[in-house]
């Protein structure tokens, strides 16, 4: 990271100068079973193979706010907007405390997803989508996202041979149908149409992901290398 | 960037920093509207069960940044605006809170973070129909907390910004700060200032003259059990003096 940027104000108590992150921040984003933490894990291989120091973080992942975060998910007192504010908490701790400090070190850092994952469903779930941008003012631009993308038909099959339908990511808090299969296929069709409308907002480089792993992978690796690798 | 109320009810907030005497002044403000038969609500700026563990470990275990402590802080405020607050407004109560988004709108930007950020934060809720400053100064504040308590904390008194190894000392250099992040928004929020070095009975005649204004030709939520103790009791009292 040459110079580092943020959306908004930033951490206006922290001053950052340039070369203060000599690492680089990858984002992966895109719905759920699209495919992000088995990229995630190539990516790790093959940086380490360079060479490069890496680290990675995902949403959810703050010891800060990991435990009351998942009690609230077990319960049904998060809402739409308790739900938002609780995962910019936990991202603002993971960016302050585990990403910058990284960045800092020199290390390559690889995010499952980042804030674009979280504005999207809030804004599924009805938040004013320049509310849920503002709240991310403090966020630093990443050195490259990447958004998986893959069809909801697609998803379905990786999700029945994998861990099933799951009662948030099928958007059942919001009953999108009265059923999983259904709310499930609503709502990551609503994801997709979010994400697909921050393409150009928020520069993220498109890559099919309906292709094999290993092709994405070989992909997402040449991406990196053309556009912010540091070789020695 | 807090909308007016559209609500029935009608919504009073008192404010300033910890020792200014506003929890006094509420509470007689609620028992004199209770005695009026009108329906109050009291909320309070405390943990909700939603973020409550969250708080206790982040606070026991220093880790907040002002961020972090700031977004938490919103978390908690949405579940009592979304579960108490605003249904209270709705149903047509007078909603009486000791301290309200002002409270985070001050300690968080004397903490360092982007003043419109905060406020941006906060816009789901409304902007009070009475937002009551209770000023004191730094001294009288600081006399009446020590005398008061054993100890004050680690984050009530901005340890966490590293201003003083002292605890006393960084408490008095944070609430000055605190302070002045009120003052500026006296006029931003039209604040109704209440010199909170006068007497508490002074102070009550300021407090009940500007709800009273507030209330003026406002028909809320009226106590059902109020109405029904009075026709008991007159029904009861039937030939003697009234």
């Amino acid at each position: 990271m040459t110079d580092p940027k943020f959306y908004g104000a930033g951490f206006p108590y922290k001053k950052f100068k340039p070369n203060d992150m000599p690492g680089k921040l990858i984002v992966l984003e895109g719905t759920d079973g699209v495919g992000r933490s088995t990229q995630i894990q190539l990516l790790r291989h093959w940086l380490e193979d360079e060479g490069f120091a890496v680290s990675d973080t995902g949403l959810r992942r703050s010891p800060l706010t990991q435990p009351g975060l998942n009690a609230a998910k077990m319960g049904h007192t998060l809402s739409p907007l308790t739900m938002s504010l609780f995962y910019a908490t936990d991202f603002a701790d993971r960016l302050e405390n585990q990403i910058i400090p990284a960045l800092e070190a020199g290390f390559y850092v690889l995010s499952d997803r980042y804030f674009y994952s979280t504005i999207a469903r809030d804004v599924v779930r009805g938040a004013d989508p320049d509310w849920a941008r503002k709240l991310y003012g403090f966020a630093l631009k990443p050195d490259i996202v990447f958004l998986l993308k893959a069809d909801v038909q697609l998803l379905v099959k990786r999700l029945v041979t994998d861990r099933g339908f799951d009662h948030w990511e099928s958007g059942m808090d919001i009953r999108c149908a009265d059923n999983l299969y259904d709310s499930f296929c609503t709502y990551q069709g609503e994801l997709i149409q979010q994400f697909d409308g921050m393409v150009k907002e928020f520069n993220l480089i498109e890559i099919d992901a309906t292709r094999s792993p290993q092709a994405v992978h070989n992909d997402l690796k040449r991406k990196i290398k053309s556009r912010i690798l540091n070789h020695p | 960037m807090l909308k007016s109320n559209p609500h029935l009810g009608r919504l009073i907030v008192v404010e300033g920093i910890d020792g200014s005497g506003k929890s006094t002044q509420i509470d007689l403000l609620t028992k004199w509207l209770r005695k009026q038969g009108k329906l109050v609500y009291f909320s309070e700026w405390n943990s909700s069960e939603l973020v409550k563990s969250t708080t206790r470990m982040g606070k026991a275990e220093k880790m907040f940044t002002p961020t972090s402590f700031s977004l938490l802080q919103s978390t908690d405020f949405a579940h009592r605006w979304e579960n108490k607050i605003l249904p209270m407004l709705k149903a047509g109560v007078i909603v009486l809170a000791d301290r309200y988004s002002f409270t985070a709108f001050a300690r968080d930007v004397a903490r360092g973070v982007d003043p419109t950020w905060v406020r941006d934060l906060y816009s789901f809720a409304v902007m009070p129909d009475l937002a009551l400053y209770f000023r004191v100064s730094l001294d009288v504040a600081v006399k009446r907390i020590l005398s008061s308590r054993a100890k004050i904390k680690y984050y009530e008194a901005g340890m966490d910004l590293g201003l003083s190894d002292n605890k006393v000392t960084s408490f008095k250099m944070f609430q000055q700060r605190v302070i002045d992040q009120y003052d500026k928004m006296v006029g931003e929020f039209g604040f109704k200032v209440i010199d909170g070095s006068l007497s508490v009975e002074l102070q009550q005649k300021v407090v009940r003259e500007a709800v009273s204004k507030v209330l003026e030709g406002w028909g809320g939520l009226v106590d059902p059990s109020f109405s029904q103790a009075r026709k008991t009791s007159s029904q009861s009292s039937m030939g003697r003096k009234p």
